[in-house]
């Protein structure tokens, strides 16, 4: 059996007086990849910004309910979202390098927040965070030069590295690869599938076939409910419910 | 085949544009020429000299040049610092109505008419500075100059970098949240680095208004044509010898000399207004959404 990671109790969410997220119950295990789908507007990307914590700091935006990491409430007021966002990382949906840094500086700025390193030190973690994240042979030439001018989809697995160099436990994907080509997609998948290995994954996809190919599990969210939970093969091959099922073969969405 | 009313209001509006740059060069031609007698009289030891004397028909720019630079300076170490801070509040820290009303508050301060100014620098802030400050027994000096630009470039600076903190994307700020960092860590990672350049722009707009800016600090500079090392002493700026003298010139070489201090005053916002422009531009195009 699957370890729990992180558990959701009755998550509500609102914009302002809008509802936008409905009594979610959903498990994500450890090592494994959870893909959350569901056509514009459902409220994946709502539902993955609670587990950092990033939703309520758009004005207007509240929660409640309870996201359990590791057996403790991360709405709980002792936990401090700064150090929340430590162990949940995130990358965005368009790749956000900062663009005022070199490559190396990128990488480095997360951790640059948490400890002062040795020069050698940092060197040791940006190249194993870049290698985690398939980079490192294509920059290990360039790691002064800015980040920007990396490709977009090298800028979005330098983005992967920057979350990679904190060490979270779970890393939060918010539809990473829409901003890019076939090429750079596949790229990412492969490299989801690596990561896996040593961290929780949790990803929100507009593309079926991704989550098809990528997750493990697969969460199918419409109007701000999670319709249904389960093995990705099970989802895909045969939906208890019938929404589900309309979404996958296509008939909406 | 053009309709014939697109193309009279084609003709209408370019006259109109084209009005701007015709009067821009009128405006310097005519400098130009109405200070040619000072420009041929005194020559580059103008720009440098330190006399301005009407009764002996001898004039010089540099107490001026020296009051202007010196006052704006005292001006953009007071506003400076100020209007980042209040910048960085009201664009992000603040998430409260609160800050809308400072920034109404921010707008309305540069509504002020700067003659509105001048009079509350004689009567309230002049004698104030005095009290609290040893060793200055004038309220009209070059301090007391300089603070009331302060006061006044205040909305300029304030106004700008705001609007440059927010043309950051919010997607970085996102990012620098999202590693974890706290408000100050996230303005230190994802905001200054890109705003730099236009922070700097508007620095320089700042400077720009100071350093053109005529009847407040007109009324509280002293009006004395004397470079003195001390913010205590009165001192004179271009904009103010050229409001005060203008219609009292006595000879032909005084109203060329005063028209001359014009051109230098025109040449050097120019000059930092070029700079702004290019600063500013340069970050917009840099790092604007893709």
């Amino acid at each position: 059996m699957d370890k729990l990671k992180i558990k959701t109790e009755k998550l509500n969410a609102w914009f302002y007086d809008k509802q936008v997220l409905f009594d979610i119950d959903m498990n994500v295990y450890e090592n494994k990849v959870t893909a959350i789908i569901g056509p514009s507007g459902c409220g994946k990307s709502t539902f993955i910004r609670n587990f950092n914590r990033m939703h309520e700091t758009v004005p207007g935006a509240k929660a409640d309910g309870k996201i359990i990491l590791d057996g403790k409430d991360i709405f709980n007021k002792k936990y401090d979202a700064v150090d929340l966002r430590r162990d949940v990382g995130m990358v965005f949906q368009k790749p956000t390098p900062f663009p005022t840094m070199t490559v190396y500086d990128n990488v480095a700025a997360g951790i640059k927040l948490y400890s002062r390193n040795s020069h050698s030190k940092l060197d040791e973690i940006v190249e194993r965070s870049l290698r985690q994240a398939a980079l490192w042979d294509e920059v290990r030439d360039v790691l002064n030069q800015p980040g920007m001018s990396l490709s977009g989809g090298q800028q979005q697995r330098l983005c992967i590295a920057r979350a990679l160099a904190i060490q979270p436990k779970v890393i939060l994907l918010d539809e990473p690869c829409s901003a890019l080509d076939p090429i750079s997609t596949a790229k990412i998948e492969e490299l989801i599938h690596e990561l896996k290995k040593d961290y929780t994954i949790v990803m929100v996809t507009h593309n079926m076939q991704q989550a098809a190919r990528v997750a493990d599990y697969t969460a199918f969210f419409l109007l701000g409910e999670m319709v249904e939970f389960d093995i990705t093969t099970k989802i895909f091959t045969n939906p208890s419910d019938k929404r589900t099922e309309d979404y996958i073969t296509g008939r909406f969405g | 085949m053009k309709n014939k009313g697109d193309v009279w209001f084609k003709r209408i509006t370019f006259l109109f544009a084209s009005s701007i740059p015709f009067l821009l060069f009128i405006l310097v031609f005519i400098l130009l020429q109405k200070s040619l007698p000072a420009i041929v009289e005194f020559g580059p030891g103008f720009v440098f000299g330190t006399v301005w004397d009407p009764l002996a028909d001898k004039f010089s720019a540099l107490p001026f040049i020296y009051g202007t630079m010196i006052s704006s300076l005292i001006a953009l170490a007071i506003a400076v610092p100020l209007g980042m801070g209040c910048a960085i509040y009201l664009s992000e820290v603040s998430q409260s109505k609160f800050k809308e009303y400072i920034a109404v508050m921010v707008e309305l301060l540069a509504a002020i008419p700067s003659v509105v100014y001048g009079l509350w620098g004689i009567f309230v802030l002049g004698p104030w500075l005095v009290k609290i400050i040893p060793g200055m027994t004038y309220g009209t000096c070059m301090l007391t100059g300089g603070v009331i630009l302060a006061i006044m470039i205040l909305p300029t600076i304030t106004a700008i970098s705001r609007e440059v903190f927010q043309a950051v994307p919010y997607n970085l700020r996102e990012s620098a949240m999202a590693l974890g960092a706290t408000k100050w860590e996230c303005f230190k990672l994802a905001i200054f680095g890109p705003a730099t350049s236009g922070i700097i722009g508007a620095i320089i707009l700042g400077l720009g208004r100071a350093l053109g800016e005529t009847m407040a600090v007109t009324m509280v500079i002293g009006n004395r044509p004397k470079i003195s090392a001390s913010l205590f002493a009165p001192a004179y700026t271009l904009a103010s010898v050229i409001a005060n003298e203008f219609a009292e010139a006595t000879s032909d070489l005084n109203l060329s000399a005063l028209i001359e201090l014009a051109l230098i005053l025109l040449v050097i916002t120019i000059l930092i207004n070029g700079v702004a422009r290019l600063l500013v531009w340069k970050t917009t195009l840099k790092y604007n959404p893709r």
